[in-house]
């Protein structure tokens, strides 16, 4: 799941999403350039992951937020080396 | 053999089972299960004793939900419930059939999505969204939804497709082209001369009668009625009852003539059961005549509503009838609908209600 250019980053996962991935890790080390890449490895690694955090649009799913450094990303958002990334399900959709 | 009957509830927050044996006396009720996701509709295919369970969550989208063990293990599954890139989303799965090997799930914003694999990977019928009409389907206040679909028990390429606010689509060719089946079918709710288009009603249920697939009654957002030729000519049925709105219908399990709706106050009046009172009402005779079936329903300050795919009946030789509210209470009957009783209550939102007759 790994690319050469990849940045590698700490990614930690929600508790609804871990509730459908039990075998899931709550924190793991991805390598993606990218949130989207990221996603798709997510899904590679747990088939089915990916359509639960990014739709057809495509994008990250509406109540979904990925935030690195405090803000919130988008697919196309860049991934720096030892970034920690976290998924998290929005109050809103609740 | 004994036969086990299985009400499936779909509520707001989860799949709920109710079990009896076949003198559906007592019931025993389990769940929440699908992870308390909104579920909009639950079935099971006897054949097999699989459930499906169709639903989305505002977090991770539209999902169908399968369990093989009577509801003890779920698999979850949102494989391939896309649209075109740019397209709005699917946000939820509202409607499921199985039949002929394939199951067929509804979507909003509407479509039609088919699993060859039993519910492991859906893709999308794209003929329904390519109809001409699409442009002009709008939201109804449940939001853009393809909420029935009924198979042809004999043809697996024949199905028909309700879509609240679109009408009732029909294919005769596997889904490979779809032609819109509305005439006769009022909107009410367009000016005066504009009332009967071709598409744009309301549509809010649509079921097949017993032993005639040609008969379909309609539960639409003005007015009850029943057609005899597949679609192709709606009659109104609605005389006799005490409005024209209402959301769920069901048809008898073995007598093609023999319906039930569920009438509320109107469309504007807050859509709760006609002076607080509640009642099913039947007709013998295709829609000619009706009779309020009140026994054992609350006949004061009852305020709640029913929703379109929560009636249902079983299959036993005097079929059983079942509805859930919109207030968390399921009702049934084993006389079909001459007396009732609670079977649940407390439960969340019931969105929809379906049965499985298996056999130990």
């Amino acid at each position: 799941m790994t690319e050469p250019s990849a940045a590698s980053c700490e990614v930690v996962l929600p508790d609804a999403l871990l509730r459908l991935y039990p075998e899931a890790e709550r924190r793991l080390t991805v390598a993606a350039a990218d949130v989207g890449a990221l996603i798709d490895a997510l899904d590679q690694r747990w088939p089915g992951m990916g359509a639960c955090l990014k739709d057809s649009r495509p994008s990250v799913r509406k109540h979904i937020s990925i935030m690195i450094d405090g803000e919130r990303t988008a697919l196309e958002t860049k991934i720096v080396p030892g970034a920690t990334v976290f998924v998290l399900t929005a109050v809103s959709g609740g | 053999m004994a036969k086990r009957v299985i009400l499936l509830i779909g509520t707001k927050k989860g799949t709920f089972i109710a079990e009896s044996d076949e003198t559906r006396q007592d019931w025993a009720l389990r769940g929440p299960y699908c992870d308390a996701w909104p579920i909009n509709h639950v079935i099971g295919d006897a054949a097999t004793g699989t459930i499906y369970a169709a639903g989305g969550n505002e977090w991770f989208g539209p999902s169908v939900w399968k369990s093989t063990d009577l509801g003890q293990i779920w698999t979850r599954s949102g494989n391939g419930f896309n649209y075109s890139e740019g397209e709005e989303p699917v946000k939820s799965a509202w409607s499921l059939a199985k039949s002929h090997g394939r199951l067929h799930v509804g979507v909003e914003p509407a479509g039609l999505f088919v699993s060859a694999d039993d519910g492991d990977n859906f893709e999308q019928v794209e003929s329904l969204r390519a109809h001409p009409s699409r442009e002009t389907w709008v939201p109804g206040a449940g939001g853009l939804i393809l909420h029935s679909i009924v198979p042809h028990p004999d043809d697996p390429n024949e199905l028909w497709v309700a879509i609240s606010t679109a009408g009732v689509f029909h294919t005769a060719d596997g889904g490979k082209t779809f032609d819109a089946r509305n005439k006769g079918t009022r909107a009410g709710f367009m000016p005066e001369g504009m009332q009967y288009p071709e598409t744009g009603q309301c549509v809010h249920c649509i079921v097949m009668a017993a032993g005639r697939p040609d008969r379909l009654y309609q539960q639409n957002h003005t007015g009850m009625y029943r057609c005899d030729d597949g679609g192709e000519q709606w009659v109104s049925i609605e005389e006799g009852l005490p409005s024209e709105f209402g959301f769920p219908a069901a048809a008898h399990p073995h007598d093609a003539d023999t319906v039930y709706f569920i009438p509320l106050n109107g469309a504007i009046e807050g859509r709760y059961v006609p002076d607080g009172k509640a009642a099913v009402w039947r007709s013998r005779d295709a829609g000619a005549t009706w009779s309020a079936l009140r026994s054992g329903l609350p006949q004061e300050n009852a305020f709640f509503g029913v929703l379109r795919q929560a009636m249902a009946t079983d299959n036993l030789d005097q079929a059983g009838i079942y509805f859930g509210t919109n207030t968390g209470t399921l009702y049934g009957s084993r006389d079909e609908g001459d007396d009732w009783g609670v079977i649940a209550q407390h439960l969340p939102v019931i969105h929809s209600v379906e049965t499985m007759v298996i056999h130990d």
